[in-house]
């Protein structure tokens, strides 16, 4: 390559896979907001419960119908803006959380690091679908803004490891030092200095976060306790059909399809942005489901490469 | 070494202890107890009979000291859904759920490194960008939709495998010997095939990575001057290097293969932990929740511990650095 680095951006609309995904949650987000328009029936009406129970795909009802007579084509497009609308906002959540955990003990140092981390170990010790099942059961029904915010909530650990990881380097670095030499507030040290030089790592991992927990509230949703009735999401679509499972296979298999097609894309995305993020790494190492994002393999890889 | 040992066993330790605190608050945190259930049949004063008795209605700290306390004798309380102690419904379903991770993580991890080192050797190659974008697609199946979809396809369209449970539930009491051992793997295959699945696809881009960092050593280097042939190089010198990391992940890995077995136990009625936390959970059985999410933190301790002091035993840099 000659002349001056491109910026991110311009290699993010430059690389190939990037742009397909891009286009793809593109798709989905219109989905999401055009799509029920667009369609006869709304997400929770019963059609025709003696004739339209359990019909297999047609021309009129090309995802079925379920085993209350509700085209499933319909509650898809529905549940994509449950599934998205939740999975973005737990992210959102997630990752401020991680942050400001990440910042506070990689910047603070010494025992209240100690003593942070301790606590972090404990947290990422606690399997995260076993805690939610937990809680959401214990409390349930839970309404969407609880989900949201219990999904949110359970997901900041392996963020606020990697921000803390990342806060140490930066903030050992001169400019860091100079700035503080020079009375810089900390507030300010942390965000106009070490926040913008640890973001690309924090993006990838949340972009990543997003297909992980669209999936994970399918998975409770399954279980009966994620969206409940009749909001539809992805996953209790998948409650209501998986008692006559063989008999209507339908209900299962296109919400499931456009699960898999959204996590899809937001893995590949969160992958270009990584190769975006640090061009000169050529290959990098991938999360296994969220806690991996600590240690030696993945750490190196996601390091800017002028501290490696 | 020793104290690096005990200091290690000490911070688990800690960490249990944490885990403990952090379920029983949060647990006890949701709205209402055991016995606030709607049944207009039992009255108000037969509620706080219960409370008393079972010691819900004192105040959270003295509740929290004692289950500590009870806990630390080996006592998870009773389970009012199952009616027996926690601590036996917790060693019937256990090691059932330890055998289908055991054998996941077991097998995943075998063809994990496989994959990841062949790919590794032949970069960017044909078999290298076709198993990339298989493992990517694996990778973004949720596995309790794989589960169902393999159900589906194993067991009503193309009907070769049993559909749940352990045994089959007639004919399981009239074999013995070969028969009965076949009927039981023939169990475990959909299980932990799909909780397999799943899994390598995250480990192999991990074997993948570290290979690729191993490979331009300067060991490498000198093995293949020594005359070595490139199978010892890359299998006996490259990979023991490009395992360590491997290690690591072997315990960061476990609280998602855990959660994932909770689903796969549910697709498949596998009558494990999993199974047993979801049924709790609906009857409200807050020690036997408590208690499960307990044991499986526990789990992720001591898988975690182990990886640490096999990663201590064959890394000396580790060892030195702790």
């Amino acid at each position: 390559m000659s002349g001056q680095p491109r910026s991110a951006l311009w290699r993010l609309v430059h690389h190939r896979m990037a742009r397909w995904a891009l286009a793809v949650i593109a798709l989905l987000i219109l989905a999401a907001l055009v799509g029920p328009l667009l369609v006869k029936y709304n997400g929770a009406e019963q059609l025709d419960i003696v004739a339209l129970k359990n019909r297999p795909p047609s021309w009129a009802h090309p995802f079925g119908t379920d085993q209350y007579s509700r085209d499933v084509l319909t509650r898809v497009l529905y549940g994509a803006r449950i599934s998205l609308a939740v999975a973005t906002l737990a992210v959102l959540l997630s990752t401020t959380v991680g942050v400001a955990y990440g910042l506070v003990a990689g910047y603070a140092g010494g025992r209240v690091d100690n003593a942070m981390m301790r606590l972090l170990d404990g947290f990422m010790s606690i399997p995260r679908v076993l805690l939610l099942l937990a809680v959401l059961t214990l409390w349930s029904p839970v309404p969407l803004s609880g989900l949201i915010a219990l999904l949110g909530l359970s997901g900041w650990f392996g963020v606020s490891r990697l921000v803390r990881a990342e806060t140490r380097i930066v903030r050992a670095q001169e400019y860091v030092e100079s700035a503080r030499a020079l009375g810089v507030p900390t507030m300010r040290i942390l965000w106009r200095h070490i926040l913008p030089n640890i973001a690309a790592p924090v993006l990838v991992a949340s972009t990543l976060a997003v297909g992980n927990v669209i999936a994970l509230e399918a998975g409770l949703s399954y279980l009966g306790i994620g969206a409940q009735e009749p909001t539809p999401s992805w996953g209790s679509i998948f409650f209501d059909g998986v008692e006559f499972f063989a008999g209507n296979w339908w209900v299962v298999l296109f919400p499931g399809i456009a699960i898999v097609v959204t996590v899809l894309a937001f893995n590949v995305l969160g992958d270009a942005l990584r190769d975006v993020a640090d061009p000169r790494q050529v290959d990098v190492a991938r999360r296994l489901p969220e806690s991996t994002l600590t240690d030696p393999p993945s750490m190196s890889a996601l390091q800017p490469s002028e501290n490696g | 070494m020793r104290r690096q040992i005990v200091a290690r066993l000490a911070q688990s330790l800690i960490v249990v202890f944490i885990v403990t605190t952090i379920s029983f608050f949060v647990i006890r945190s949701a709205p209402g107890d055991p016995f606030s259930y709607d049944l207009p049949s039992i009255t108000p004063t037969v509620r706080e009979h219960w409370r008393e008795q079972f010691g819900y209605n004192r105040p959270l700290p003295e509740q929290y000291t004692k289950y500590l306390a009870s806990v630390a004798h080996g006592q998870f309380g009773y389970s009012l859904g199952r009616h027996q102690p926690v601590s036996a419904a917790l060693a019937e379903t256990i090691p059932r759920t330890l055998l289908l991770a055991g054998l996941s993580l077991g097998l995943s991890f075998a063809i994990a490194i496989a994959i990841g080192v062949a790919q590794a050797v032949r970069r960017d190659g044909w078999f290298d960008r076709i198993t990339s974008a298989v493992l990517l697609f694996f990778f973004s199946l949720p596995d309790f939709w794989a589960a169902l979809m393999a159900l589906l396809l194993f067991t009503y369209w193309i009907p070769i495998l049993p559909s749940g449970g352990i045994v089959d539930p007639v004919m399981h009491d009239y074999m013995s010997g070969w028969p009965a051992l076949v009927d039981r793997l023939r169990h475990l295959v959909l299980p932990v095939l799909t909780l397999s699945l799943v899994t390598i696809a995250g480990l192999a881009r991990y074997q993948r990575s570290a290979m690729l960092e191993v490979l331009p050593s300067d060991f490498i280097r000198t093995a293949r001057a020594k005359g070595l042939t490139e199978r010892e190089v890359i299998w006996r010198h490259a990979l023991r290097a490009a395992l360590t990391p491997m290690i690591t992940l072997l315990g960061l890995g476990l609280p998602a293969l855990l959660g994932g077995a909770l689903f796969i136990e549910r697709v498949f009625s596998w009558p494990g932990m999993g199974l047993l936390a979801a049924n709790a959970i609906g009857a409200r059985d807050y020690d036997l929740v408590t208690a499960t999410v307990i044991a499986g933190s526990v789990m992720v301790v001591i898988g975690n511990l182990v990886a640490d002091l096999v990663h201590m035993a064959i890394d000396p840099r580790v060892r030195e650095w702790q």
